[in-house]
Parts: structure tokens; sequence; C-alpha cells
């Protein structure tokens, strides 16, 4: 049978987006795939330009087969899916999109029936003195700098902050010839002992991280856990950091800094489109709500991978072929049931292990308590922790939205991306809110920077 | 300041692998710059300085942050006044770039 009323739009080719274009695909039905890279993967399988020489095992290491495997997929599926690379998907509603060219700076309507939504991460930051400074980057962006451009972010790195990111790119920086200062865990090494049950549910992921960390220590890298990242040190670039271990403060030379403390779901389109938020403890974070085939309160609306709470790549594959399932079913096309039930007992499996990284990894929740009222928050606009706390004091502002209208955090170029999670940390602490009772940034169109005369155009054109 | 233009023109990043590209001659503050094909706008010019631009706010030199197009602290400005966000645009051949200067 087929199904001429769909329609289907998949946003983001990472590994959700991908298998979720696959399972379209396999039973007919052509999608539009729209991605803002040059190249499909994501970010965690990015790919280097084509003319790149390294191997997926240099590029990928472990994930190197999965990377190969999910790349291929979106080759492979070229004449069956249309496949809208370079593209940023910059405002959503009412069965269309509005889509930015980058490389010919245009801008164009795309028509929906159906949308999967499959929009990734970024690093989830909490800020520390001096990390505007040139050669401060997320953990994420130090991994890029690598493997999309074959480039370190300095020569003498410290890496710090939590989460297994941190002691993946520290391994892959030492491998690439870089000198790790440090590795700095706000973690406690108490905190991994006590989730090694839960870990212990996925012993194969589990020995790659613990690998990374005995590699580190034989290869004579510093890696300090328990501690506080007080300020980096530097006038025009960075050339320390000082971090505490709650006795006495350290100082580490370097000529670059990669932090980062987990991922941060990139929500902005769900919310556009108005899907429904609940507050999420585990990813301490309000995030669209889905059912676990991935279907949101808005019919025809599906959300698959990290872009709807941080679960890692492998679920994000599972997640983005059940989407596509839920989609085709929803609509009268016969799907393999059995398969869509094992798609979504797979996840429910990894939740031991899942909120074993949080043990292993806990989001520092005193941060706030030791953010001074000089730490630049919002490095758009420069707006500073004090100046929250004033805003919450003087102007009585308990919630986001209210922040931002006073203070315009959130309201930079990157609209709360690299700011949000900080500022609402703050507000909590200055009001004595609970974190989850200070709402979320609202998301607003464009939700990244596009030329002004192509928005007035786009509106003119509606 | 001597040591301030000095560690500004230090180079940020620095090329450990994939160093047999083909060169892309580019302008960098008005010299000449080369860069290899498949840079980003960021690569090519921090393998050349330690800046992007400075902060419209603070005035303070930036270098960019989170190198995946979500973090907006990248863009620089070509010589004709175009806005350019470095880590997502690919360099090409006599792209006139501007990063600011020194304090």
């Amino acid at each position: 049978m087929t199904a001429p009323t769909l329609q289907p739009v998949i946003v983001g080719a990472g590994p959700a987006g991908i298998r979720a274009a696959q399972t379209l695909a396999a039973h007919g039905v052509r999608p539009t795939v729209i991605d803002e890279a040059a190249r499909g993967g994501g970010q965690i399988y990015r790919r280097p330009p084509a003319h790149f020489a390294r191997s997926p095992q240099t590029l990928y290491g472990t994930e190197a087969s999965r990377a190969t495997a999910l790349h291929s997929t979106l080759d492979g599926l070229a004449a069956h899916i249309d496949y809208q690379p370079d593209s940023l998907v910059w405002n959503a509603q009412g069965g269309q999109l509005d889509v930015l060219h980058s490389p010919t700076q245009t801008t164009r309507a795309v028509p929906y029936g159906q949308l999967i939504v499959a929009s990734g991460a970024t690093d989830r930051v909490l800020p520390v003195p001096g990390w505007t400074l040139p050669g401060v980057y997320t953990l994420g962006g130090a991994q890029v700098a690598l493997k999309f451009q074959g480039c370190t972010i300095g020569r003498n790195v410290v890496l710090m902050g939590t989460g297994p990111l941190l002691y993946l790119v520290a391994y892959q920086y030492a491998k690439a010839g870089a000198t790790v200062a440090a590795v700095l865990d706000t973690a406690r090494f108490a905190d991994q002992l006590a989730a090694l049950p839960g870990m212990l549910t996925q012993p194969a992921v589990l020995a790659k991280g613990m690998y990374y960390v005995g590699w580190l220590r034989a290869h004579g890298v510093a890696v300090h856990t328990g501690v506080r990242p007080v300020r980096v040190e530097g006038e025009t670039r960075v050339n320390a950091v000082v971090w505490t271990d709650g006795a006495a403060e350290h100082t580490v030379p370097c000529d670059a800094v990669g932090f980062g403390y987990a991922l941060r779901s990139e929500t902005q389109l769900a919310d556009l489109l108005g899907c429904r938020f609940a507050w999420a403890p585990m990813h301490r974070a309000h995030l669209p709500e889905r059912d676990g085939a991935g279907r949101t309160s808005v019919a025809g609306v599906y959300l698959a991978g990290d872009g709807a709470g941080i679960m890692g790549a492998d679920a994000a594959e599972w997640a983005g072929e059940r989407a596509a399932l839920a989609l085709l079913a929803d609509h009268g096309v016969k799907v393999d049931t059995a398969r869509a039930a094992e798609l979504e007992r797979k996840p429910t499996k990894l939740m031991t292990f899942r909120q074993g990284l949080e043990h292993a990894f806990p989001f520092p929740t005193n941060w706030a308590d030791h953010a001074p009222d000089a730490l630049v928050v919002c490095r758009c606009e420069n707006i500073t922790a004090g100046e929250l706390r004033a805003c919450a004091r003087d102007a009585g502002a308990d919630e986001m939205n209210r922040l931002k209208a006073l203070t315009r955090v959130g309201m930079g170029r990157c609209q709360g991306r690299m700011c949000g999670v900080a500022a609402a940390e703050i507000l909590a602490q200055a009001t004595g809110k609970p974190i989850d009772q200070v709402g979320r940034l609202r998301g607003q169109a464009p939700i990244k920077p596009i030329p002004i005369h192509l928005q007035a155009q786009a509106e003119a054109s509606a | 300041m001597g040591t301030t233009s000095m560690t500004v023109n230090t180079a940020l990043l620095h090329r450990v692998a994939e160093k047999d590209r083909a060169p892309v001659p580019f302008v960098l503050d008005g010299e000449p710059a080369t860069a290899l094909e498949g840079d980003t706008v960021l690569t090519a010019i921090l393998t050349h300085r330690a800046q992007l631009r400075r902060n419209e706010f603070s005035h303070e030199p930036r270098a960019g942050f989170c190198l995946m197009g979500a973090c907006q602290d990248c863009w620089v400005m070509t010589a004709t006044g175009e806005r350019l966000r470095s880590c997502a645009t690919f360099i090409q051949t006599g792209m006139q770039l501007t990063t600011g200067g020194a304090a």
C-alpha cells in the first residue's frame, strides 16, 4: 500500500535522522532530509571535508564501524530521499519550515505533512571566570577542531568539567600529540565508584570509559577528581587554569582549555511547533514530551535522538527508526510491530546505565553558590551573574523569560544555548526556588541568526 | 602595545593532521596569508592569529567557543563588511578577512 498523503520531513542528519530516513525509504516513502551540516553524520559522527585523508579508525576510534555504517547508509539513500544539506531550519509553524541555504544565503519555504525533529545537542556549559578568553572552547568544540579540521585548540591543554566526553577528548588529544596538562573532573572518584553497579549493565561502554581513564593515567596525565574550577587566567588568551580541591588552590599553566558538563538538548524547533514540555529530573531540563515511539503532543510531529533528552548515539539510532515506524503506522502504513516494540525496549534497558552516568558524572548542583557576581554568564552580551541576581532581587524576576526581558540574558545571538543553563541556576539560587520552578527560555524564530532581509522576504511571502 | 600584538599574532590552533592539502591564498587584516583547502574560516584565521574579532560589548578578543554553529561567537567581518559565521564557512581563495586588531 502506498500512502499518497505522506509528506514527511526530517530535520537533522545525525544518527536519529539517518535511521528515520532509512526506515521511511524502506517503506517506499520519500522523505525530505534537511541538515545544517555540509555532510551528514551529526556531531558525534561528523565527517571532515571530502578530501581529508584520515581513516574512520583514526577519526572515530572504537566507534568507527558505527560511524561508517551510518555514513554509508546516508550515502546509499541518495536516490530515495530528498537530501538538503547546508540548510538551517530557522522557523517552523503551520505545516511549513523556513530554511536558510547557508552557502547562497537564500531562504525557502519547505512544506511538511509530518515532521521528525532530530535536532541533536550541544555541550552543557557552566561558565567559569575567564571562559570568554581566546583558547577556551567547549569539549565538543575541542573535538570538532581535531576531527573536522585536524587541529588541536592548543599545544598544552587543560580539559575540565565532567561527563564521558571529558576523558574521551583528553584521550583523543593526547593521541593526536597534544600535551594534556591536566584533566579536571568536578565529579568525585567516590561518585564514579558508587555508579559502577548501574554502569555494569553496559559493560562494553563502561570498559571503554575505564580504558580512557587508565590510558591517561598510564601515560602520566594528571587526572584530578572532585575539583572545582576557579578561573581561567590570561590577558588576550589563555595562560593558566586555577582550580581548587576545597582546601587549596592549584594553578596549571596551559595555552588552551576545553570544558563542559555533558550535553543539553536542542529543543527550539519543538518549542516553535507548540510541543508540550515537562521537567525531566534526570536531564535537569525542561524537555518536549514524547511517548515511547517519539510522538509529541502535536499530531504529526515526532522527536528522536538527543534533541529530546540526552540518551546517546545508539539510542538515537533506535529512536529515529522507531519514530519513523510510528509516523508510518499513524498514517495507515503497515509496519513490523515486533520490531517497533523491540526498539522501545532497547532504550528502557539502557536506562539503568544512563542513570549511572548521572551518578558517575553528577551535575554540580552547587555551581551557582560559587559563581562570583563578576562572572560573565552571557558571552553574547556580557551579562554578569551579579546583574542577574540584582534583577531577581530588585525587580522581582523569578522566571526565566522575565529575567530575559529585563536583562537580555538569553536574548543574544546564541539565544541562550550557551548561557541558559547557567542563568537558570543563578536565578534558582537568587530566588531560593527549586531549579524546576524557574521556567525555561521560550524558543523564538529565527532560532539562529539569519540576514534580516531574508526574514522580511520570508514573512512577506508567507 | 607590543606584547599584546605579539600574542594576538600567534596561532591559537595547531595543525596535527591533514597537512597535505592544497594551499588557499587569502587576505588577513590586509596581509597575504595561506590556508588549506577544507579549512573553515575559523581555522584559516586561528592558525595565524589568536582572535577572530572583538566582542561588541566588552571589546575583548574572542576566538569562537562551540565550533558547531550554536554559540554564534565566531562571527568575523570581511573587508567589505559582510559577516561570516566562521566555524561553518569554508575558506575560499581571495577572501578578505579582518579580526579587529590589537587593543
